[in-house]
């Protein structure tokens, strides 16, 4: 009968497609072991570097920067970090639609959006939906570095420096757990101070600095800065692949269920053809007997 | 005898954490060394061979690209950069990411090839000489 075997082609095609997204949701399992090993590697430099700089502001009030002054806003800038491939749920565009939410909200009070786009789907989106877009940085892969960060986070520096945008944030998805990721927005700049005075600092003394205290504090801001961003990116890696194994644990269930679906089908036309050619034996048998 | 703790640290990664009684580093303004209750110190590094001496006596050396660095009397913080650093190369970080994102990217101008080219010719040297102590040592 002719429908067996097309159904048994369909069951051997969800197969198929079930053994790709199982290897998948396997691939991304292991790969946020490595992303969360990655993001707990980021912090000592992160705390180290926010140390130096409260020693330093403490140390030095006259050091005082631009990235540190709130200044009145005209113009914003975001940094968003989105993944660089699909296929994992609804991670992105949560994402883009908390971006959205808060470009709306500054359009209201009057004030511009300058886009630096981190990751391949965000570029994809923004080109569709338009919006002011000054810098870019895609294929980060499984391990993001900061040579690939650098260039955006700079344009977006030099654009605070000269005034062209009054405050900087950055966009993400925060790993809550392996089952749950939440867009986050955080300010960059200007850097709100952490002033964690050490008891044992509290007298007057300042740093021998080599070669001058304002550009010092400039280049430990940048790292700082840089820093955040890289947390930002690996983060979001984690965010990626938790969301991947959700999404692909999810499509290899419903291809089971496809699979049973169409097993039960198989059995049924099988079962139909059976005892169509038993009626037709029996009849046949009953007319040269009768 | 009196020991320095030293930390030093990438964003990538914590790199050496540990008591030491002397720590030489490559600063911008040429190499020092840095012993126990030594004054507060703030400084650019250039790429070049951190060198730890423990508390064993035992010498440690460690490569960096560059970076930041932190003294005070008892602490040493050693912020190390993952990356070729150079105004004139995260210029063309920032060029380039602009170009990738007009969709049109042109090749780098000469000036920073030969930024590129220098910078990446002082890192050779630093792994070059890091490797030949380390060779040594053995």
């Amino acid at each position: 009968m002719a429908g067996a075997k097309e159904i048994r082609n369909k069951i051997r095609s969800v197969k198929n497609m079930q053994k790709i997204t199982s290897a998948m949701e396997k691939v991304a399992a292991s790969k946020i072991r490595k992303a969360q090993i990655q993001m707990q590697a980021s912090r000592p430099y992160a705390q180290r570097i926010r140390r130096v700089i409260g020693h330093l502001s403490h140390a030095n009030p006259d050091a005082n920067h631009p990235y540190m002054r709130e200044r009145e806003i005209k113009r914003v800038g975001f940094i968003v970090i989105s993944t660089d491939r699909g296929l994992c749920g609804g991670l992105n565009v949560n994402l883009f639609k908390t971006v959205i939410g808060e470009i709306a909200k500054w359009q209201d009070e009057k004030v511009d959006v300058d886009l630096a786009l981190i990751g391949a789907k965000a570029v994809q989106f923004f080109r569709r939906l338009g919006g002011n877009v000054v810098g870019t940085a895609t294929h980060l892969g499984d391990k993001p570095q900061i040579n690939d960060l650098i260039g955006s986070i700079k344009i977006m520096l030099d654009a605070y420096s000269e005034g062209k945008i009054d405050r900087l944030f950055l966009m993400h998805n925060e790993f809550i757990s392996a089952l749950s990721q939440k867009a986050v927005v955080e300010t960059l700049l200007p850097v709100s101070m952490i002033s964690e005075t050490d008891e044992e600092l509290q007298e007057h003394w300042d740093y021998i600095y080599e070669p001058d205290a304002r550009e010092l504090l400039e280049d430990f801001l940048m790292r700082y800065i840089e820093s955040q961003v890289y947390r930002g990116a690996v983060e979001n890696f984690a965010c990626e692949m938790a969301a991947k194994m959700v999404a692909m644990k999810s499509a290899t269930d419903n291809a089971g269920e496809i699979i049973d679906r169409l097993q039960l089908k198989y059995n049924k036309a099988r079962q139909a053809a059976i005892t169509q050619e038993i009626s037709e034996i029996v009849g046949g048998a009953a007319a040269v007997t009768g | 005898m009196a020991t320095i703790q030293v930390d030093i640290v990438s964003a990538e990664g914590e790199i050496h954490s540990g008591e030491a009684t002397m720590v030489f580093v490559p600063a911008k303004m040429g190499e020092i060394g840095i012993a126990p209750r030594h004054a507060p110190l703030l400084t650019a590094l250039n790429p070049g061979e951190v060198r730890v001496l423990d508390t064993e006596g035992k010498e440690h050396f460690f490569y960096i690209t560059g970076g930041m660095l932190e003294v005070q009397p008892h602490l040493v913080t050693v912020l190390a950069d993952t990356a070729l650093r150079g105004e004139q190369l995260d210029e063309a970080a920032a060029l380039a990411a602009q170009l990738e994102a007009e969709q049109a990217l042109e090749g780098a101008s000469e000036e920073t090839d030969i930024a590129r080219a220098q910078q990446e010719l002082a890192e050779a040297r630093a792994r070059y000489r890091a490797a030949q102590k380390l060779k040594g040592g053995r």
